[in-house]
């Protein structure tokens, strides 16, 4: 048992598997980020935010295999959608809700889930879709081979950040933008357009939501539940991470890459997921504000 | 009216109402309708205090399943499961829930750690698809025909609808006998503000835990009520994000802090995907020819909306909106006479 452990543990296919791991790290990490920063501005969970990234899918999706965009162009106006979406989300319902109990918020965004659900349902049909686009993969040895789509969202990812983080230390929009999460009623004395920023920052967090899109269509089949098998997780990333915390959160997202390959490397991908689950919880426990999250 | 009359009639209406010449499908809508009104009212009875669940999929899956394996596996009555269910799920909810409530996990991360609960139990039971049957769903096996009452089934459907309706009020009286506990008085203030009512001698963790033990429990044997009746469970029917989400949609539609306010939930809910599902049909509209709308995706479409709408402009629900129109209504009254 033991033996069979450590040839496991060693074996060509494993090394692979932690590889993978790491992409698979770049693509949550893409995927939470957005979730992020949302949360970390306004301090309000999009629970939707998985299903306006599978609108951005089928917008990608129609866009490439029926209207017959490139796909970058396709990609490009996924992005655009999907901000457009978060603007309005915003716009519409969560600017309502600002003073309400945080837990009303949450659940409005859960009517959006519903909502986002039923329009995917009926317009596109419950039909799995796959956009037949593959960029083929790596061979890195005689035995490994690494998912070209997964080097990009591994890349990509980290320039998101990068940017982000630039964005967010650098510009004036990204200093009110730190200033807000900071403080939410002084802002307004200090005649900052509130309004205005939460706007800007929802359509971000939309924007990204449209990247993780781009490279999810290549990946993955579309349909109207996709949302629901990585939307939890998500979360959870931005949780463990501590709210707001764009590198905390792309940490948090390569500790359950890990936990959930190298989960399904050794039994299957389903105990995967309950492994990063339950170390959520108990991280949980164990740092409330999140595993990463600064000392205040 | 006098409310000594109302009580009697309300129950003689109830016990009537199978004979009054109900087809099968419409008894078995009120069936449906009385089961979930109880699971609504089990999350309710913690979900008003502030304390929002996602996890709520994971008790009633367990009611379910732990009755339905004890059965097909080891051959124990549900007489027997049933209970151990109970005390299984409210096992759970203690071991999840002490660690929350003595960290001071609320709110929003309270919600996101019992997601996770939820998502956990819904992955492991897709993980055992060998024993569970994993996404496809399981069947407890039939204890030949007609009905047996040592395995709890029953072919007939007056049975079941007694059965329901006796749950169901025993779910309202325990939200009663909440109400008039000591421990509502304490939960009110916790919901209110944590800190303050721990100084003045709340003790904080300790009444969460109660009430959130009592709800998993009762949630955990409407789950097994549910596989009984059905016949059929699977993790998506009764486990997971979903099912936590619809809970909570009906709750908050109904009226969350109003006793009936999760059974008119139930009732708005349930009729709403019926009378949509047979206004519009399942099937496949076309428009033009390139354009086709599948109308399934109908219930799903205006129950988002819906709820949308009430959290913006409706938060306590019909019926907390209801009584407050009732009490505006008696308080004019008075001034005026």
């Amino acid at each position: 048992m033991m033996a069979e452990f450590m040839d496991g543990l060693f074996s060509i296919f494993f090394i692979e598997t932690l590889m993978n791991a790491l992409l698979l790290g770049g693509v949550f990490a893409l995927l939470s980020l957005g979730l992020n920063l949302i949360f970390g501005v306004i301090d309000v969970v999009w629970i939707c935010y998985a299903e306006i990234i599978m609108l951005g899918m089928y917008g990608i999706f129609f866009l490439h295999a029926e209207a017959g965009m490139p796909i970058v162009l396709a990609s490009c106006c996924g992005v655009g959608l999907t901000a457009l979406i978060g603007w309005l989300t915003h716009r519409f319902i969560i600017g309502y809700l600002l003073q309400a109990e945080p837990i009303n918020q949450l659940l409005a965004t859960g009517g959006l889930l519903f909502f986002f659900q039923g329009v995917a349902m009926v317009v596109f049909g419950i039909e799995f879709r796959n956009i037949g686009i593959s960029l083929g993969s790596l061979a890195v040895s005689e035995d490994i081979y690494l998912s070209w789509t997964r080097l990009l969202s591994f890349a990509l990812a980290t320039l998101v950040v990068i940017a982000l983080y630039l964005f967010l230390t650098r510009s004036y929009l990204g200093a009110a933008i730190r200033a807000i999460s900071q403080d939410r009623e002084i802002m307004i004395l200090m005649g900052v357009d509130t309004k205005r920023l939460y706007l800007l920052t929802s359509a971000i967090g939309g924007g990204l939501a449209g990247l993780g899109a781009a490279l999810l269509v290549l990946q993955y089949d579309v349909h109207p539940f996709i949302g629901l098998s990585f939307g939890p997780i998500t979360f959870m990333i931005c949780v463990m991470g501590g709210l707001g915390n764009l590198v905390g959160g792309f940490l948090a997202a390569f500790v359950f890459s890990s936990l959930i390959t190298v989960g399904g490397y050794f039994a299957e991908l389903e105990w995967g997921y309950v492994m990063a689950f339950t170390f959520f919880i108990a991280a949980m426990f164990a740092r409330p504000k999140g595993l990463f999250a600064r000392n205040s | 009216m006098n409310t000594k009359l109302l009580i009697p009639a309300i129950a003689a209406v109830l016990c009537a109402l199978p004979f009054l010449g109900l087809d099968s499908y419409q008894l078995h809508l009120i069936i449906m309708i009385l089961i979930w009104s109880f699971v609504y009212t089990s999350w309710s009875i913690m979900g008003r205090f502030g304390l929002v669940s996602l996890g709520h999929g994971a008790f009633m899956a367990m009611g379910g399943y732990v009755t339905a394996l004890a059965w097909n596996e080891l051959g124990i009555s549900p007489w027997l499961s049933v209970p151990g269910a109970m005390i299984l799920a409210g096992a759970l909810a203690l071991l999840i829930g002490y660690p929350c409530f003595r960290f001071r996990i609320t709110g929003h991360y309270f919600a996101l750690v019992t997601l996770a609960l939820a998502e956990v139990v819904r992955q492991v039971l897709v993980a055992t698809r060998d024993t569970t049957g994993g996404a496809l769903g399981y069947t407890p096996e039939s204890h030949g025909a007609g009905g047996s009452l040592y395995a709890l089934q029953s072919d007939d459907r007056l049975i079941f609808y007694f059965v329901a309706l006796i749950v169901w009020i025993i779910g309202i009286l325990i939200w009663r006998a909440v109400d008039q506990s000591m421990s509502y008085y304490a939960l009110e203030a916790i919901s209110e503000d944590e800190d303050a009512s721990a100084a003045v001698g709340v003790q904080v963790t300790k009444e969460k835990l109660k009430v959130t033990v009592l709800s998993a429990m009762m949630t955990a044997f409407a789950g097994a009520l549910y596989c009984q009746y059905q016949m059929f469970i699977s993790p998506s029917t009764i486990g997971g994000i979903g099912l936590s989400l619809q809970i909570v949609f009906g709750v908050v539609v109904g009226g969350i802090y109003s006793t009936l306010g999760p059974t008119i939930g139930a009732v708005i809910t349930l009729m709403l995907a019926e009378f949509l599902r047979i206004w519009m049909g399942t099937g496949v509209v076309c428009i033009t020819e390139k354009v086709c709308l599948n109308l399934a995706g109908m219930p799903l479409f205006v129950y988002g909306i819906m709820l949308v709408l009430f959290i913006i402009f409706l938060p306590k629900g019909i019926a907390g909106a209801c009584a407050d129109q009732w009490l505006a209504f008696k308080s004019n009254r008075k001034v005026n006479t």
